[in-house]
């Protein structure tokens, strides 16, 4: 369960347009992982090519190696289905299914899967997700109402309940608290802290204050110019890159000067 | 069409996912399909009678000379109908998206739908039996006051079955399609441009005058296209109500109308045999060949108006 | 764009009173409301012709009043709002007319006779509709059994596989095309089909349903496709994201989300085929028995049947028309009533928010 993932050469491209050139990043297993950037720069788009999301929009395509313990995601043979289990991912905005309640919801991975579970198999996999997800005791007596009954941050938590009930190696968080409102956030900042003792998490924030709140290691984007591709520009410790970054760029972004 | 992927490497296709793109290809290439095969078995059916020599059929005419009156008729009726369908549905729009109270417009949009629900049969069923014989008066009395105009030029028939109101029939069946559409436009029309007429200190119809008929201008014209279309290719409620005879006529109240493609075929169809089918399979060719370059056209219009508009 | 306001006129500008001269409220409401009396009661039949022409007069006295009261530019106003609203009223005519004379007409022919018995070997009075309902009944269910599996395939095509493509836009356009057939066309095609295949004469109840099909299939594949657009993204993402197929996100997440609107949009299909008769008269033909084969022989359906109790009504023609109206009745409340299903399946299942 100790995932890490190491990105060389990394190019992405929607059609001919290139959108981020040339990412060499280690990710370190059981640690967050935060990328900040000005908006645009490529952060989320990069972040969709660790799980291979990306590729459900239609023209979009990488070049490089992107190794999972030390396994190419790119590799030949490998199914991006394969890969989304290993490595879940939280949206920006909560996007709980519609149709189905909330226990639904949680083992939505898994039925959708076509795994059939027992009874009481669902609900321990229910209790034991939304227990992790700092969730149970809100919605222990209405597992069977929609999720999308709830509010904005307990959907938020729903969705990282349903993420980790796949039983994920990684989870790639884009922007997961920028439609929420602070004490949301903050709950959910609580539970990144917890959920980083047996997850790798990285995580997209336009938050700086976040970044500093939740990560251990950050990754600096920025677009190389206008027009130009983006580009991870520095990474480091994040107490390092907060008070002391090496490159220029980063501390004026850091310090609010751009973006 | 490759149905390869955006990354080279990958290379593993689920078998579900094979199965359910394959049904889900199959589909699109069965309609595919099914419009070709409208031109080819049509074609097939209908060229025997369309080359036929005048003494092989029952009508005693070469198949140029028996299609002629009758794209007249169905051009003319269908134009007639949008004649009279246009202004009405325009105005009838209008009174939705501008003119009824707020809370109102959207039961009285539902109730011009369901004219659209109407089955042609019946359409046809009123209008031979109630519309003709109450506008019959009407004809008698454009023939006495209007009579110098060709159209109106009489005798006026006693049944009341022309092809005026045959083409009022229709314009009642197109009615619906085109309230709807020129409705949708002009709610669409921006709400800053209306606002900013009302600012000039318009009134309400200046305000309809700048900012909602030349934004509308061309979704108005589609929309009278997709309306002739259907026109075009009505039949029973022609079929039931007029009571012709294979002329060329311009008179609009007279016993002696053109008859419509659709029409015709619909009457001719369940006694016709051999040759006389292929025949009418021909005119059915043309009516198709004419309803599509119509159709065409207003899409292309509906296209452009889309592209130009701004507005999606 | 051509901005013509009326300039305004000078003795408006010297004296820039927000209070201009307005025609009293009531007056105007009574001559709009004697004038709508007079039109209903001409067109609904105790008054004449001439109750129409005072409408006109009383309905168009009232611009004119305003021309001389409030200025050109408000009488114009409530001139094109008349006209606007007189369309309006225009379209209701045929509407009532329609309903009122196939209820009035056709209530009094329904009885227990009517619904259970056919046509067979009965002249004159007497005989129903059976074998017609039967026949419409099975019809369009095979239409429906056609089209809708090749529709909501075609849009699951057009919107998860094939967004974007150059094979989608083809298919849309076509699909648009395909709208735009004539029915009697569809109908010869269904019959050019048969007869290739079964030779000349031909008549079937399932070449109506392919007939009907041909009309059905564009309409459901408009309907789906609007459907399946409306599920956002987010969720297809959400679904992919937990390791699903897409096969399997389509089937379990994006369909599920869609049912109401397919459900309703597959009843509107079916509402409007149902009443379909040209083609049916093409490849269906007319019968007097019931018919319960769809492969085997011709089968009867109300709207044909109507069509031919109307146009051949035998001697005397009473029995065959009243006949006619009361099939032309019955057609019309199934339709009306698969329309309010349609809408009472959208309006309960619409998710909160919308609407």
């Amino acid at each position: 369960m100790a995932t890490s993932i190491d990105v060389s050469d990394l190019n992405i491209y929607y059609d001919d347009f290139l959108a981020v050139e040339g990412v060499n990043i280690s990710i370190p297993a059981r640690a967050v992982t935060a990328f900040i950037g000005p908006s645009g720069c490529g952060k989320s788009t990069f972040l969709r090519s660790l799980n291979r999301m990306h590729e459900a929009i239609r023209g979009a395509r990488v070049e490089g190696k992107v190794l999972v313990d030390g396994e190419d995601l790119y590799g030949r043979g490998i199914d991006p289905v394969d890969v989304r289990r290993r490595i879940g991912m939280v949206f920006q905005r909560p996007n709980p299914f519609p149709t189905m309640s909330i226990a639904q919801n949680v083992l939505a991975g898994r039925r959708l899967n076509g795994e059939r579970l027992k009874k009481a198999e669902a609900d321990a996999v229910v209790e034991q997700a939304l227990r992790r997800a700092g969730l149970w005791a809100e919605v222990k007596d209405r597992l069977d109402r929609p999720g999308s009954s709830l509010s904005g941050g307990q959907q938020q938590r729903l969705c990282i309940a349903r993420a980790i009930a796949v039983e994920p190696d990684v989870l790639l968080m884009d922007e997961p608290c920028s439609a929420l409102d602070p004490i949301s956030t903050s709950v959910i900042e609580d539970l990144i802290h917890e959920l980083k003792a047996e997850y790798t998490i990285v995580i997209v924030t336009h938050n700086m204050q976040q970044a500093a709140r939740v990560s251990d290691q950050t990754a600096f984007f920025n677009l190389a110019g206008v027009g130009r591709p983006g580009r991870l520009v520095e990474l480091g410790p994040t107490e390092k890159m907060f008070a002391n970054p090496d490159d220029p760029a980063t501390e004026a972004y850091i310090q609010g000067r751009f973006g | 069409m490759s149905t390869t992927t955006e990354t080279e490497t990958r290379a593993v296709v689920r078998p579900g996912d094979r199965v359910f793109r394959g049904i889900s290809s199959i589909s699109a290439i069965v309609i595919v399909s099914t419009l070709a095969g409208v031109a080819i078995f049509l074609t097939a059916e209908g060229v025997p009678g369309m080359t036929a020599s005048a003494d092989q059929v029952k009508s005693g005419e070469t198949f140029l000379r028996y299609v002629t009156p009758l794209v007249f008729g169905t051009l003319w009726a269908a134009v007639i109908a949008l004649a009279i369908a246009t202004p009405v549905s325009i105005g009838v729009a209008l009174f939705i998206s501008h003119v009824a109270p707020r809370r109102l417009a959207q039961p009285i949009g539902y109730v011009i739908d369901l004219l659209a629900a109407v089955p042609s049969v019946v359409y046809g069923s009123w209008g031979i039996l109630t519309l003709s014989s109450s506008i019959q008066p009407l004809y008698v009395w454009l023939e006495r006051n209007l009579g110098f105009l060709p159209f109106f030029a009489g005798p006026a028939s006693a049944t009341g079955r022309t092809i005026l109101t045959a083409a009022v029939v229709l314009a009642i069946m197109v009615l619906p399609i085109m309230t709807a559409i020129c409705r949708e436009i002009f709610l669409q029309t921006p709400r800053l441009h209306e606002e900013a007429a009302l600012a000039l200190g318009a009134t309400r119809w200046e305000m309809i005058t700048m900012a909602v008929l030349p934004y509308a201008r061309s979704g108005i014209v589609s929309a009278a296209m997709l309306a002739l279309g259907r026109a075009l290719g009505e039949t029973m409620a022609v079929a039931m109500v007029l009571s012709a005879s294979g002329v060329i006529s311009v008179n609009l109240i007279s016993s002696t109308n053109p008859s419509t493609i659709a029409a015709n075929i619909a009457l001719s169809f369940p006694e016709a045999s051999g040759l006389d089918v292929s025949v009418l399979i021909g005119t059915g060719l043309v009516l198709f060949a004419i309803t599509f370059a119509v159709n065409v056209a207003a899409r292309a219009l509906v296209a452009r108006h889309r592209e130009f508009s701004g507005a999606n | 764009m051509t901005m013509t306001l009326t300039p305004p006129e000078t003795r408006e500008r010297t004296a820039p009173s927000l209070r201009t001269r307005r025609l009293p409220k009531a007056a105007v409401g009574a001559l709009h409301g004697l004038a709508v009396l007079l039109a209903v009661a001409w067109i609904v039949g105790p008054a004449d012709a001439r109750a129409g022409l005072l409408a006109v007069v009383l309905a168009g006295i009232v611009p004119l009043w305003s021309r001389i009261v409030e200025g050109r530019r408000k009488a114009k106003d409530r001139l094109v709002t008349l006209l606007v609203t007189t369309a309006f009223g225009i379209a209701l005519i045929p509407l009532g007319s329609i309903v009122w004379t196939v209820l009035e007409k056709g209530v009094p022919v329904l009885s227990r006779e009517f619904f259970t018995y056919s046509m067979r070997n009965v002249v004159g009075e007497g005989g129903g509709i059976h074998h017609a309902i039967t026949g419409t009944l099975l019809i369009t269910l095979g239409a429906t059994v056609i089209s809708v599996p090749i529709g909501l395939f075609t849009a699951i095509y057009v919107v998860e596989y094939g967004d974007g493509t150059r094979l989608a836009g083809a298919l849309r356009f076509l699909v648009d095309v395909m709208t735009g057939i004539p029915s009697i066309v569809a109908g010869l095609f269904a019959y050019a089909l048969f007869v290739v295949i079964f030779g000349d004469g031909v008549r079937m109840g399932i070449g109506g349903a392919v007939a009907l099909s041909v009309l059905m299939v564009p309409v459901v594949v408009r309907s789906c496709e609007e459907m399946l657009k409306l599920v956002p993204t987010e969720l297809r993402e959400a679904s992919y994201a937990l390791g699903v197929p897409q096969w399997r996100t389509i089937v379990k997440v994006v369909l599920p989300t869609a049912l109401a609107g397919i459900v309703t949009g597959v009843t509107l299909a079916i509402a409007r085929v149902i009443g379909e008769t040209a083609p049916l008269l093409v490849i269906a033909g007319a019968t007097d028995s019931v018919n319960f084969n769809l492969f085997d022989g011709r089968m009867a359906t109300l709207p044909v049947f109507t069509y031919t109790s109307i146009i051949q009504p035998g001697v005397p023609p009473e029995p065959a028309i009243a006949r006619a109206w009361g099939a032309a009745l019955v057609l019309l409340l199934i339709v009306m009533l698969l329309n309010l299903i349609a809408r009472l399946v959208s309006h309960v299942f619409s998710p909160a928010g919308e609407r």
